[in-house]
């Protein structure tokens, strides 16, 4: 990559593994979450869509801090998972990937969410006569209906992931090569003299790549207006 | 096959409270919106429970909330018509049709020629007009191989024209007297040319169950079919086709002169005649322009609320059912047991009440 510098596609390359990992991970947990939001009837609903929510509106920075305490080296959760499976997520890169899912957690809840609900519930209800059991009704009727919402919803938290900063940084730090993402890589950049048209490669990168999903994901949720319209 | 159904169910404002048993063929459940047929229909699927009640078909408990039975929806094997189709926008006529039955391509083939589907197999959804997408529906319910068809209002979202596209469809599957159908309407014209057992609901109650043509041809259910649309069911037979677009049919108590019934020389038919339209009699009428004349016997005379007296008249081992006013069944003297004479314009009997259907009885 002759435009960007080896520091500079460091940076990229790791955006790149860690929003795909975050992304990849979270993907079956975000389905499971919009479809208990979207069609399950049970006390706490609007907790637990107020805990989803939660990132999106709280500072970044409390969020980090909070993955700190829990899953930290000295965390509950970080505890047992290093004594268990020998799992360590602070200070690398699994946990810049944890960090990112959970920020970008929200925007890919909310566009699959929004895809369920355009499912008329009655079509589920026609499968189920027709002998479908609950899992192949799934299958073969509500899935394949939301399917560009589900891309739609994994490609925003792609992006968001990409992007993801505060939470981060607080969390797992900015140690270049293995926590420094494209966005910590600009702030490190902007703290050294001469380091602003490094910063500004990156920036356009970000842009472009932020664009791009913003138009792909609009692009996958016209596709499911049409697919539920039948045509 | 027999359903036994007994249920209890409230929402807020409304109580069910329903038992009545049906035997096979095309059993109708009739009545006005709130009248509790669509609670019945759903709790009979499992698509929705009610408080109390059992529900058997064919000696298989589906539903007994005592024992604590309550099959699940998809292992009911009821097949369901929706009264707005429902079928999958995102597959083909062809994969909607196959959706519940991979296997069996000889049933598909007979199913799609009963229906007419053959030219829209790879069509979407969106594509199909209001009546195509209903056939499909029904088509997609039979290939369930289900025990029983549900049919829920299926024409109720149709207008006129694909209504009639749809109900020869339906007499056929009827007649053909395979698959058992428990039958949803508030329309009398669809009672009248679908209907072997026919159970009245009203308020949430059964109010008669029994052989839809015994039930059609009692005096005293008129008010609660709508007395527009209250008519007794004759059998006929098409003896010919005349020139000048009249076809004669053989009815019990004499011949029937009707504008073009588009049916072969020998098909039996049943034909609804509407109370209002039948002109009575004491002498056999002459120089009239109506071409029917049937001759009967008073069987009963029903005064109801208002104006009318309803009079049921015996033609050969059936009844008709004729509404006229109080002030001419008591200038006429008409009293039961009397012979009198039935008039009917050829012009009164509309297509839709002609039905190739299954005989009555």
């Amino acid at each position: 990559m002759a435009f960007l510098g080896p520091d500079e596609w460091q940076a990229v390359a790791l955006s790149l593994k860690v929003a795909c990992l975050a992304v990849a991970a979270s993907l079956p947990f975000g389905l499971a979450v919009a479809m208990l939001l979207a069609r399950g009837r049970f006390p706490g609903r609007q907790i637990l869509n107020g805990i989803v929510h939660l990132p999106l509106i709280l500072p970044p920075v409390v969020t980090g801090y909070v993955l700190l305490l829990g899953f930290g080296r000295r965390g509950p959760i970080g505890e047992f998972l290093e004594n268990t499976f020998g799992v360590v997520l602070a200070f690398r890169w699994t946990g810049a990937a944890l960090a990112a899912a959970i920020m970008a957690f929200p925007l890919m809840v909310r566009a699959m969410r929004l895809a369920i609900e355009t499912v008329d519930p009655g079509l589920e209800e026609a499968a189920a006569t027709l002998g479908a059991s609950r899992l192949r009704v799934f299958l073969t009727v509500t899935l394949p209906l939301i399917l560009p919402g589900v891309l739609a919803g994994a490609i925003l938290a792609f992006a968001k992931a990409m992007g993801e900063f505060g939470a981060t940084i607080t969390f797992v730090s900015n140690i270049p090569g293995e926590t420094r993402t494209v966005p910590s890589a600009i702030y490190a950049f902007l703290q050294v003299p001469g380091g602003e048209a490094s910063a500004l490669r990156l920036v356009i990168v970000s842009v472009v790549i932020a664009m791009a999903a913003l138009l792909v994901s609009e692009v996958m949720a016209r596709r499911v207006a049409a697919r539920v319209a039948g045509r | 096959m027999s359903l036994s159904v007994d249920l209890n169910h409230s929402f807020p404002g409304f109580t069910l409270d329903v038992t009545f048993e049906a035997p096979s063929g095309v059993t109708v459940l009739f009545g006005h919106s709130g009248s509790g047929k669509s609670t019945v229909i759903k709790a009979v699927a499992g698509l929705l429970k009610p408080n109390a009640g059992k529900v058997v078909v064919n000696d298989r408990v589906l539903l007994d909330t005592h024992g604590r039975i309550s099959v699940p929806v998809p292992r009911r094997r009821l097949g369901y018509v929706f009264q707005d189709g429902r079928l999958f926008p995102h597959l083909t006529v062809r994969a909607n049709l196959t959706y519940a039955h991979r296997s069996d391509t000889k049933g598909l083939d007979r199913v799609v020629d009963l229906l007419g589907l053959g030219n829209l197999l790879e069509r979407r959804p969106g594509a199909l007009s209001g009546g195509e997408a209903q056939r499909v529906a029904i088509g997609r319910a039979l290939l369930s191989d289900p025990v029983m068809l549900l049919m829920d209002e299926p024409l109720a979202a149709l207008d006129a024209p694909r209504k009639a596209e749809i109900l020869p469809f339906l007499d056929r599957l009827c007649s053909e007297g395979g698959v058992p159908i428990l039958y949803v309407t508030h329309a009398v014209a669809e009672v009248a040319r679908l209907a072997s057992h026919l159970v009245l609901l009203e308020n949430g109650q059964v109010l008669r169950s029994g052989p839809a043509a015994k039930l059609m041809a009692d005096p005293v259910l008129v008010p609660h079919m709508g007395v527009r649309d209250a008519g007794a069911l004759l059998t006929a037979r098409v003896v010919a086709h005349h020139p000048d677009g009249l076809t004669e049919l053989e009815a019990p108590g004499g011949r029937l002169f009707l504008p073009g019934v588009h049916r072969a020389a020998g098909d039996p038919l049943r034909v609804r005649i509407l109370a209002q339209d039948v002109i009575l009699s004491r002498t056999r009428p002459e120089g009239l322009s109506a071409l029917n004349i049937l001759e009967g016997t008073i069987s009963a005379l029903h005064r109801g609320g208002g104006p009318g007296v309803v009079v049921q008249l015996a033609v050969g081992g059936e009844h008709l059912l004729a509404r006229i006013t109080r002030r001419s069944a008591e200038a006429m003297g008409l009293a039961p047991g009397q012979t009198c004479f039935a008039v009917l314009k050829s012009v009164a009997v509309a297509q839709v009440d002609i039905a190739e259907a299954a005989p009555l009885r």
